[in-house]
């Protein structure tokens, strides 16, 4: 099966490099597979779950946001961060939505409480899609 | 002539000074390993960061309602400057040499009738700065209390400067930070981050014929809008992680060079105390047998 190159870098150090066979990616208007081969595109990431496919193993990745290209070469992420699911704390991830939440209620504009409740959403149902795979771990 | 005693005290003194010299050179070698790798794991981020906005820009670049952020605000009247240094000082010329860069760029800009802001990043700039530029400094952001530089940091500073340009109160900003060569080269440097200086014309010209059609989702514009601040808050991680590493390079090679001087000190006072000594033992002998000839 044909392989493409997946990198996952972050602001502080190169996360990922190397050979996948399929990749979804939490494009900021919905979920998209990347498979090699795929048509040139840049799309912005929602909080959401990346999920990579390479020889059988699949990885499932966190990432709160960033940017996606896929070019010839392949696919480049540029996440602000990505920690694997089962790394996620979700304490921390908990505290993290209701600063969140707090954060929305203080917004000033309408149009900056509507972006900011979209990504409270999204935040909620990350939330939710861990929750409920740690516990499927147990 | 200084006494024993005196010299004695003076050649401990120098040895004090030499341990803490060395001691802070150690040290100081030992996070610039930490920082040059942190400085080096940060570059494929802000290159592909590049690529990308290049790559975005050129299409939308002319096209008509182009974000300020990307496109400027067509004056160049009011010019921010947002130098980093360190906070501490003893690293040698690090931070006076970031700041004589900044000084004669305002200089020169207030020569020509321009507005100059300067934001401090760093405790040191504004210590150096403030002396001539009191009334020009418009923020003071104190990293002191940061242990570890994150991406946190720089996403703060970058907010507050997006914040500032959006409110209209300067319309080129410009970066200040050493870029960090080698252990004894660290090149003082100015970027201008709004509106970027976009890799352009080499990134087309590498390109060649070849351009993928991208296809952007969702649009361009709302990608950009995006895109502009997290690449701002890039390029100031990516100075301060250049400057975190050349200011350990400058306090080692500085430290070394204080540690060998304290050494030569030491050598000196060393020889200078021996013949004091020598030629008090051999004014007593002199007296002795001066005393028992008299007899």
């Amino acid at each position: 099966m044909a392989t493409f190159k997946l990198e996952l870098v972050s602001p502080a150090k190169l996360l990922f490099s190397g050979e996948v066979d399929e990749v979804i990616v939490p494009g900021a208007e919905g979920e998209f597979t990347v498979l090699p081969m795929h048509a040139p595109v840049v799309s912005t990431l929602r909080p959401g779950i990346l999920i990579v496919k390479a020889g059988g193993n699949v990885t499932r990745l966190y990432v709160r946001g960033g940017f996606a290209e896929v070019n010839e070469k392949g696919l480049t992420i540029l996440a602000e961060d990505a920690t694997a699911v089962e790394d996620v704390n979700m304490t921390e991830f908990a505290a993290s939505v209701s600063a969140y939440e707090a954060k929305l209620a203080s917004a000033s504009s309408d149009e900056a409480r509507f972006k900011m409740a979209e990504t409270l959403f999204q935040l909620k149902a990350v939330q939710a899609q861990l929750g409920g795979g740690t516990h499927a771990a147990h | 002539m200084a006494s024993l005693k005196e010299l004695r005290n003076r050649i401990a003194s120098v040895k004090a000074t030499q341990k803490i010299t060395k001691a802070m050179q150690m040290v100081a070698a030992a996070k610039l390993r930490r920082a040059q790798t942190a400085a080096e794991a940060a570059r494929p981020y802000a290159e592909r960061m590049d690529a990308i906005l290049a790559n975005i820009a050129s299409k939308v670049a002319g096209q008509a309602g182009a974000p300020a952020l990307l496109g400027g605000t067509g004056k160049d009247d009011v010019h921010l400057l947002l130098v980093c240094t360190a906070e501490r000082g003893l690293c040698g010329a690090f931070n006076s040499s970031i700041a004589r860069l900044a000084r004669e760029r305002a200089n020169a800009l207030l020569a020509a009738g321009k507005t100059v802001k300067i934001v401090c990043v760093g405790r040191k700039g504004y210590d150096i700065l403030r002396r001539t530029f009191a009334k020009n400094i418009i923020d003071v952001i104190d990293l002191r209390t940061v242990r570890t530089l994150g991406y946190e940091n720089a996403q703060e500073i970058a907010q507050k400067v997006v914040a500032r340009y959006e409110a209209g109160e300067f319309d080129i900003c410009t970066l200040f930070y050493s870029r960090f060569k080698s252990v004894i080269a660290q090149i003082p440097t100015a970027q201008q981050i709004i509106p970027p200086q976009l890799p352009e014309v080499k990134a087309e010209a590498a390109a060649g014929t070849n351009t993928p059609v991208y296809e952007y989702e969702p649009e361009e514009d709302e990608i950009l809008a995006e895109l502009l601040p997290t690449n701002l808050a890039t390029q100031v991680f990516r100075a301060l992680l250049e400057n975190a590493a050349s200011e350990q390079g400058a306090r080692m090679s500085s430290m070394d060079s204080a540690t060998r001087n304290a050494g030569e000190m030491i050598k000196k006072q060393t020889i200078t105390y021996n013949r004091t000594r020598q030629a008090m033992i051999t004014k007593e002998l002199i007296e002795i047998i001066s005393g028992a000839e008299a007899l």
